[in-house]
């Protein structure tokens, strides 16, 4: 959100946002107009309610490539009935001319995709696009984005909760706490050798097929913190089962792990092998 | 839709048909009438008065007689004005009534939207709380206070400079005397339309798809024109239905004060003279304009909203 | 809105528990309004105003119906005389009548309101709680008298009936308790699923026990806030009404008779129709904003 300029009021970001040779955060609101929605493009999480009810989708679309491309209406009109073609959205040409209410989740979240995709955008934000989604309809969502990844080359930035969706389509993970970066690395080292007490958490968590079936699922204790007051020093100390003296008073920073990547911890990576 | 529409208007007959039958026995059952004069008169006279109107007939005849003429667009014999029929004064003061209240009607959707829209987008600054502090003061002095304080400004105190204004009378529509009933008329639906643009433009603006068309890099004034306005303009249809009500008793007040001869004048005149024929004719007329105009909401309602269908309900 | 529920969980057996609750949640809005400066200014002088309007006539040199037989003019203010405000045409006592009319004014207001929270509850309660057919006609006929301009029936009452006092609060409230109803009805709706309403039902309550002690009091928030603005409604059609020259008789008055009378000699002298015009308005200021303080208050989350 901060990226794309569309804080709420009361949201502040610091640090900076760099694309294209760009300070996104500071930038002003029409620098951000020619980036937005043609160059960086953006997926929201629920599609019901990501569209404007009483226009017609062809036109939420054409609006872009007018505005971005400078595209005429007929051009508009083809270009995005061959972007749902390309969204594998069924009878594109009847769907143009449909009401948002008039689609099913899936169908509206691939309009969105294809909205994204329609000025081939050097990146994507994708805000958890498949949380409102039905289990076989995200998997269809998540291969249209793997597509369109490697159809494009475009960059995504997929932010999910799901570590399923992680490690079926991202290569480079950032786990974040309390809005800020614990740890990154590639996905498979985070997988196998996470070095964050949260990510280990987040991992213990996940419920596999070889469990019993009686088997309660797993949590981590005690509750996400007040964004508005966040406990001194490391945000996650208060859950954190390893939690040292000077995580009460100091933020770690993100500094090389030694087993690649980065984390945001004082506890050293073979103390935290030893324990998982 | 036609289906629709005329499955409403099949509703809406019956229940302009229950207001006229009440309205017809409370007249007729409750002691007092307009022949109660303050000196005595022979009974003769009473009787014959009676005979005229029909008063004398059974109740359920006189019931019946009265439906058939209204049917025939006849409301009756006006009980005071003896020269007038019921139906003629109404098709004198209608017009009149209607034509102030339609110039307010638009007077206030011309300011009040803009202004509502105006203070959502500011929302919190100085010129939010300007905006939606002079709507609240328009909201709380009610117009009988308005109508009288503008005819202290503009029609006393300006008496002698450029801003002078009649402070009644109508001489046929003269357009300084339409001026201040007019205004006075709308203040009030500014007021409100401001406070209603305003909450459902900031609700509007924080909509998950209006933060898409952002994400789109559409300029502002497109986000907020064709994306926000629309849906934040459907409280504003619905207040219409309420406010073709509201204009009509504001017509009484303004219509008083300013001694124009309207509908809401003869009604009030009628009431305070016990015209019952007249009270009645005049709540049946505005009984069945607000039944229309509250079906003209709805249709509105389907054209700006792509998901009412009228199949349903 | 949702916090009110809190107040009295699990019927009957914890009802001591559930009061405790509830004094805790009103007292947690009653910090919260008093944070809010536009509604405890209201609050004071709304008190002034109605403290004023009933012990003021008492106080005064002159009554409200008294006439100056030495000014029969309207006389400005004159401190020596004992009338602060001046007279009105017929001598009297302009404060005396203002604080006087205030009284008749705010009587109305809430009575009428009353009138219209007794109904209005009612019918809302038992709409949304017995539901099915019953609940069905009660809206339906709602509907139907929302369609209905019913000022104009107000009126025809007050004609029909005459000048009278008891009958204009009763059928101003009559009017007035539509909105009541439908808001209870939505209320009550959703308090019916709730877990405490199925525990009040299954140790064998009767329907009318249950919306008595259970909806009833858990809807007591909103309605509250529903009464502080239907208050200056109220006062405005009677002063509506007055102003029309069916309200109340001379020599009582109320807000609304006075801004008729000093409208007639408006020219001549302003001063006897700004005097009750400010008088009502700030009162209807006051209310309103009570009003939107007391909804702030007890649903915080709505903005």
């Amino acid at each position: 959100m901060a990226a794309m300029g569309l804080l709420a009021p009361n949201g502040r970001a610091t640090g900076e946002v760099r694309f294209a040779g760009a300070n996104l955060l500071t930038a002003r609101e029409s620098e951000l107009n020619a980036i937005r929605g043609n160059t960086l493009a953006m997926v929201f999480q629920d599609p019901m309610t990501s569209l404007t009810p009483h226009m017609k989708v062809g036109r939420q679309l054409t609006e872009v490539l007018q505005r971005h491309r400078g595209l005429g209406k007929a051009a508009a009109r083809d270009q995005a009935i061959a972007m749902l073609r390309r969204v594998q959205i069924p009878e594109p040409e009847r769907r143009f001319v449909m009401y948002p209410h008039e689609l099913s989740g899936g169908l509206r979240q691939r309009v969105m995709i294809a909205m994204a995709l329609l000025c081939g955008p050097r990146l994507i934000i994708a805000d958890e696009p498949t949380t409102a989604l039905d289990v076989t309809v995200q998997a269809q969502i998540l291969d249209l984005i793997r597509l369109a990844r490697d159809e494009t080359g475009t960059s995504i930035i997929l932010i999910t909760h799901d570590l399923g969706v992680v490690a079926g389509l991202a290569d480079r993970v950032a786990v974040m706490y309390a809005g800020r970066i614990v740890e990154t690395g590639e996905v498979r080292r985070i997988f196998k050798t996470p070095q964050h007490p949260y990510t280990q958490g987040l991992l213990a968590c996940t419920p596999r097929l070889d469990d019993a079936a009686t088997a309660a699922l797993r949590t981590i204790p005690g509750q996400p913190p007040n964004l508005q007051r966040l406990p001194p020093g490391c945000a996650y100390h208060p859950r954190c089962p390893y939690v040292m003296d000077r995580c009460r008073t100091n933020r770690p920073a993100l500094l090389p792990a030694a087993v690649g990547g980065m984390k945001a911890c004082f506890l050293d990576d073979l103390h935290l092998k030893a324990a998982s | 839709m036609w289906s629709y529409f005329l499955r409403r208007v099949a509703i809406g007959i019956p229940t302009l048909w229950v207001i006229i039958t009440v309205c017809f026995f409370l007249m007729r059952l409750t002691p007092g009438g307009p022949f109660d004069f303050d000196a005595p008169v022979p009974a003769e006279i009473l009787a014959n008065l009676r005979a005229q109107y029909h008063l004398d007939d059974p109740l359920w005849r006189q019931y019946l007689d009265y439906l058939w003429n209204l049917l025939r667009g006849d409301f009756g014999p006006s009980f005071k004005y003896r020269d007038f029929t019921v139906t003629t004064l109404i098709a004198q003061g209608f017009p009149v009534s209607l034509q102030n209240g339609l110039s307010a009607l638009v007077l206030a959707i011309v300011v009040g939207v803009p202004l509502g829209i105006v203070a959502a987008l500011a929302q919190n600054t100085r010129r939010d709380y300007i905006v939606s502090a002079a709507a609240m003061t328009g909201i709380v002095i009610p117009n009988f206070i308005m109508g009288h304080m503008l005819i202290l400004i503009f029609g006393v105190w300006a008496k002698d400079s450029i801003f002078h204004l009649p402070a009644g009378g109508w001489e046929n529509g003269a357009l300084t005397h339409r001026i201040l009933p007019v205004l006075c008329l709308a203040l009030p639906y500014i007021a409100y339309l401001v406070r209603i643009t305003r909450g459902s433009m900031i609700e509007a603006m924080r909509a998950n798809y209006v933060r898409t068309a952002r994400a789109k890099g559409l300029p502002f004034r497109l986000v907020v024109l064709r994306h926000a306005l629309k849906s934040a303009l459907m409280p504003v249809v619905t207040f219409l239905g309420p406010a073709t009500a509201f204009l009509l008793t504001g017509s009484m007040v303004v219509e008083t004060i300013f001694q124009i001869p309207g509908i809401g004048r003869y009604f009030v005149q009628g009431a305070l003279n016990r015209d019952y024929t007249l009270v009645m004719g005049v709540t049946i007329i505005s009984a069945a304009l607000v039944i229309a105009m509250n079906l003209v909401v709805d249709m509105l309602y389907g054209l700006l909203d792509p998901k009412v269908r009228y199949d349903g309900r | 809105m949702m916090a009110v529920n809190l107040s009295s969980p699990h019927g009957a057996a914890l009802e001591a528990a559930g009061e405790v609750a509830g004094r805790s949640l009103w007292q947690d809005a009653w910090r919260r309004l008093r944070a809010n400066r536009a509604a405890v200014v209201s609050l004071i002088i709304l008190a002034i105003i109605a403290v004023a309007s009933i012990v003021g006539p008492y106080l005064l040199p002159w009554t409200y119906d008294e006439i100056d037989w030495d000014h029969i003019e309207a006389l400005p203010p004159d401190f020596a005389l004992g009338h602060y405000f001046g007279t009105d045409s017929l001598g009297r006592d302009l404060l005396a009548r203002t604080l006087f009319g205030g009284r008749i004014s705010l009587t109305v207001g809430i009575l009428a309101t009353f009138v219209a929270l007794f109904i209005g509850v009612a019918v809302g309660a038992i709409a949304g709680f017995v539901g099915g057919k019953v609940d069905q006609v009660l809206m339906r006929f709602v509907d139907l008298m929302y369609s209905v301009p019913l000022t104009f029936f107000v009126i025809i009452l007050m004609v029909l009936f005459g000048r009278n006092f008891i009958l204009m609060f009763l059928a101003i409230g009559a009017v007035e308790w539509l909105t009541m109803a439908r808001i209870v009805r939505g209320q009550t709706l959703a308090l019916r699923g709730k877990e405490f309403i199925e525990a009040a039902r299954a140790s064998g309550g009767s329907t009318t026990a249950i919306i008595l002690r259970h909806i009833v009091p858990n809807v007591l928030g909103v309605v509250m806030v529903y009464v502080t603005l239907t208050i200056p409604q109220v006062i405005l059609l009677e002063s509506f009404l007055s102003f029309l020259g069916l309200g109340v008789q001379e020599p009582m008055t109320s807000w609304g008779m006075l801004i008729n009378d000093g409208a007639a000699e408006l020219e001549i002298n302003p001063r006897t129709l700004i005097i009750p015009a400010v008088f009502m308005t700030v009162t209807l200021f006051c209310f309103n904003f009570l009003g939107d303080g007391l909804r702030d208050a007890l649903d915080p989350k709505d903005r």
